[in-house]
């Protein structure tokens, strides 16, 4: 499989000159062969990493324990190197060097699926920041320095003499670093243009054009070349791109990688019809996330949402598999009770609800709104019960709430101060374990409707629920035989399938 | 047609009026100097003497500091050397940084620069405008030492900022470590010892003493001017529509006597031109045969030597020098690394 445009290149011993480390710049494309069963399995186990590295960013505290041996779990099992210091000899055994060279090819698989748009763009680069991030915080300090220096990075070292004669600037610039540690440890002088984030917070001292960054602060500066780096060449793939696209074997799998990162939108409903409406009420004080507890709760007492909480409590009943008749009889029934009748309601709400589900309009099926988005966009206001409550609702009416849920007082003080460190998915996770009993939730949420389907499974789910897949399908797609190319279709609707199902 | 008014902006890859003849994406800056520009407006929240358009000699020494702190941190910290301050005409003073690495930067690294040189925070619903955190960067240190040096002419004296009640209520609590003392430096005085025995236990944290100097001294610049590389800055020598006064540059070895009421205002210089000349004679002589036009035109290039202008064109030609000096070390150096001798 050869990249196109790229010049051949003979590497003496490629086994020892290529993979000396366990992560990369991705400077040079690989220039071996490969099966297209390789490169379809690379790519996917690539992404799957990527989708866990993007869920772990938003759920977990970045570069807390539980960030990095989650991660370095995904490593594993999707085999990808985890070990920055593996001996010299076993670096060049089959496993780590596999490994290496897995990491080498998929990441440029994915190039070719990410380049497309802006979007996709911005999402792979993030990523690939992320990981290298964490990959790069593993290694030691000596490994940091051999590194550099093997990828011709020009970090000017700061000569002994030097440091020790700025020594009490350089101890007045960085919150960490007290007098001793100014002398043992490794200083690196890089023009500010390179380091713009350290020089626009002051975190850096500044002499003559210079940032003057102790070792424990270089992934900074690494990680914007890192980026800046892969912009342009994601910028360059795109132009090489139709050439690659041409090949038909290829571009089926490639369409349906870049279109797959959107992902689990629950967009499909598994069990369309297999919930009546009698069991909402029950089912929203068991399985429904606070934001759909407490929105339905409002409908009930209300008889009547306002628009941005029509549209979040609506799409996410349609996602637990609310049908559209289902649908209408329910918000009509409710609304009638309050100040609308049956008329109005056919006249202004009905339209809508049926828009929803793509019957009207554009005919485009809304997907439910998942974490991010809830949390990000439409902020409430007066009046408004949607949003989330972790983030949109005050610290005081948060407690209450959650005291008449009957959550532990423990267990409340653990929310709110989730809360307070911002990170407002964990504290629904924790909501979670609360509400039903158990340790560990055991998955990173990031969607109201994932919530429901975990919730269902952990309470065993009467049988008429979702299918409760285990996320981890990865035996099944990598033990498929080398398809011919007319099963490779198949094998994209598979893909597909994987990434939408719960 | 003449302009009345010149503001200078970037080199483009291509004329500006014809931006749109050319394929979209293509017409970019190539090349904008670094600019700042301080105005004194911004600081009327600390001013008692002056507001919006006005200056007066009390405030124009927040000026003189705001030039003394951004001249030494764009040359020290960012090794930038070619710099030139010019007063803009009526309240405020613009800096150009001419050096080729400045002239290359991008937006993100103008954006930083401004960034790193800004202190002060905060509309008109923050009081505290100035946080400090430990450690203090060098850059801020040096700073304060500048604003220590002006700090008790300018603000006890001057600005009375501890006499005057309005000046005392701009900063939150201020008054209560006075009590019944009313000397502008017996207060000063209380306020520094209550801030050192106080350390730990002052809610506002260590800094109190620093933080209220830096709000009041620290300058105030606007990042959008230096941020944009689309962003216009008047010309150097324009004349300021409202005042009539001439955008000098100033001479940074007498900052602290430059005066912006004696700059030379147009009605000046036009009657400085009007004046007879002295020594006619020996000037008009040319030395190859010209034509008539060419010696009005040379005498008009001259003439401004007789008015108030020169020392401050002068003032411009020592900087031109500076940039033209680095400019024929770099050539040198380029074509010795071509071998092009």
């Amino acid at each position: 499989m050869e990249f196109p445009g790229k010049k051949r290149r003979l590497i003496a011993n490629p086994k020892t000159e290529l993979y000396v480390h366990f992560l990369q710049f991705y400077g040079h494309p690989p220039l071996e062969n490969i099966s297209l069963t390789e490169f379809e399995t690379f790519a996917v186990d690539r992404l799957k990493l990527l989708k866990t590295v993007e869920n772990l960013g938003v759920s977990q505290v970045k570069g807390s324990e539980a960030y990095k041996s989650k991660l370095d779990k995904e490593f594993s099992n999707l085999l990808f190197p985890n070990k920055p210091d593996v001996k010299e000899e076993d670096k060049v055994g089959p496993n780590e060097y596999e490994r290496r060279r897995k990491d080498h090819i998929s990441h440029f698989i994915l190039r070719l699926a990410y380049c497309q748009t802006e979007d996709l763009r911005r999402w792979f680069i993030q990523q690939e920041v992320d990981l290298f991030r964490h990959r790069f915080n593993r290694l030691s300090a000596d490994q940091k320095s051999s590194f550099l220096k093997h990828n011709n990075l020009h970090y000017e070292m700061v000569g002994l003499e030097e440091r020790k004669a700025l020594s009490d600037k350089l101890i007045q610039s960085s919150y960490a670093v007290s007098g001793p540690k100014v002398e043992h440890q490794d200083y690196y002088k890089v023009p500010f243009q390179d380091a713009l984030d350290l020089v626009r917070n002051r975190k850096a001292y500044l002499k003559a054009g210079y940032v003057y960054i102790p070792q424990q602060d270089i992934v900074i500066t690494v990680l914007n070349d890192f980026r800046t780096q892969l912009s342009k060449a994601l910028a360059l793939t795109a132009r090489s791109l139709p050439t690659v696209l041409s090949d038909e074997r290829l571009q089926p799998l490639l369409s349906h990688l870049s279109h797959a990162y959107v992902g689990q939108d629950y967009s499909i409903q598994k069990n369309m019809g297999k919930i009546s409406l009698e069991q909402i009420d029950p089912l929203s004080g068991k399985s429904f996330p606070l934001c759909m507890r407490g929105l339905h709760q409002a409908l009930r007492e209300n008889h009547h949402l306002r628009h941005g909480g029509r549209m979040q409590y609506g799409l996410f009943l349609k996602g637990i598999g609310l049908t559209l008749d289902q649908a209408l009889q329910f918000w009509r029934s409710e609304f009638t009770k309050g100040k609308v009748d049956m008329d109005k309601f056919d006249k202004q709400y009905a339209y809508s609800i049926r828009h929803n589900f793509g019957k009207e309009g554009k005919r485009t099926d809304y997907t439910p709104y998942s974490c991010l988005k809830v949390i990000l966009s439409n902020a409430p206001s007066q009046g408004d019960h949607h949003g989330c409550p972790f983030r949109h609702s005050d610290a005081e009416l948060l407690k209450q709430k959650l005291q008449s849920y009957k959550v532990s007082p423990s267990g409340i003080a653990q929310i709110l101060d989730l809360v307070k460190g911002m990170h407002y998915q964990l504290a629904c996770q924790k909501y979670f374990e609360l509400t039903h009993n158990i340790e560990d939730s055991g998955f990173s949420l990031n969607h109201p409707n994932q919530y429901f389907l975990e919730s269902q499974r952990v309470l065993g789910g009467g049988g008429k629920e979702a299918k409760a897949e285990p996320p981890q399908r990865a035996p099944d797609v990598a033990a498929k035989p080398p398809p011919d190319p007319p099963a490779l279709a198949e094998m994209a609707e598979d893909l597909d399938a994987y990434f939408q199902d719960g | 047609m003449n302009p009345y008014k010149i503001d200078i902006g970037a080199v483009y890859s291509h004329r500006p009026n014809q931006h749109n003849t050319v394929k979209s994406g293509t017409f970019q800056a190539l090349e904008k100097e670094l600019v700042f520009d301080i105005d004194m407006t911004d600081y009327d929240d600390v001013r008692s003497c002056c507001s919006a358009a006005d200056i007066c000699p009390k405030c124009w020494t927040l000026m003189t500091i705001a030039i003394r702190i951004l001249d030494r941190a764009l040359r020290e910290d960012f090794g930038f050397r070619h710099l030139l301050w010019v007063y803009s005409g009526r309240r405020g003073v613009h800096c150009w940084v001419c050096d080729e690495a400045a002239r290359k930067l991008s937006v993100a690294a103008r954006s930083a620069i401004a960034e790193y040189l800004s202190l002060v925070k905060g509309g008109d619903e923050t009081v505290r405008k100035v946080v400090l955190s430990d450690p203090i960067h060098p850059s801020i240190r040096d700073a304060l030492k500048v604003v220590e040096h002006y700090f008790p002419q300018y603000a006890l004296h001057d600005q009375a900022v501890l006499g005057l009640k309005e000046s005392v209520d701009k900063v939150k609590d201020l008054h209560t470590y006075f009590e019944s003392e009313k000397n502008p430096e017996k207060r000063w005085g209380l306020l520094r010892g209550c801030a050192t025995t106080k350390q730990g236990t002052l809610k506002k944290g260590q800094h109190f003493e620093k933080e209220i100097m830096l709000q009041y001294c620290y300058p105030r610049l606007d990042v959008n001017v230096s941020k944009g590389v689309n962003h216009l800055l008047k010309s150097p020598f324009s004349v300021h529509p409202k005042t009539g006064r001439i955008s000098v540059p100033i001479d940074l070895r007498q900052l602290d006597k430059f005066d912006p009421f004696d700059v030379p205002t147009i009605s000046l210089i036009c009657a400085e031109l009007d004046r007879p000349r002295v020594g006619e004679e020996e000037e008009q002589v040319p030395k190859e045969k010209d034509s008539d036009l060419d010696a009005a035109e040379r005498r008009r290039i001259r003439d401004y030597k007789r008015t108030s202008l020169a020392k401050y064109v002068k003032v411009l030609d020592q900087f031109l020098d500076g940039v033209a000096l680095s400019n024929r070390g770099e050539l040198l150096k380029k074509s010795d690394l071509q071998k092009d001798f």
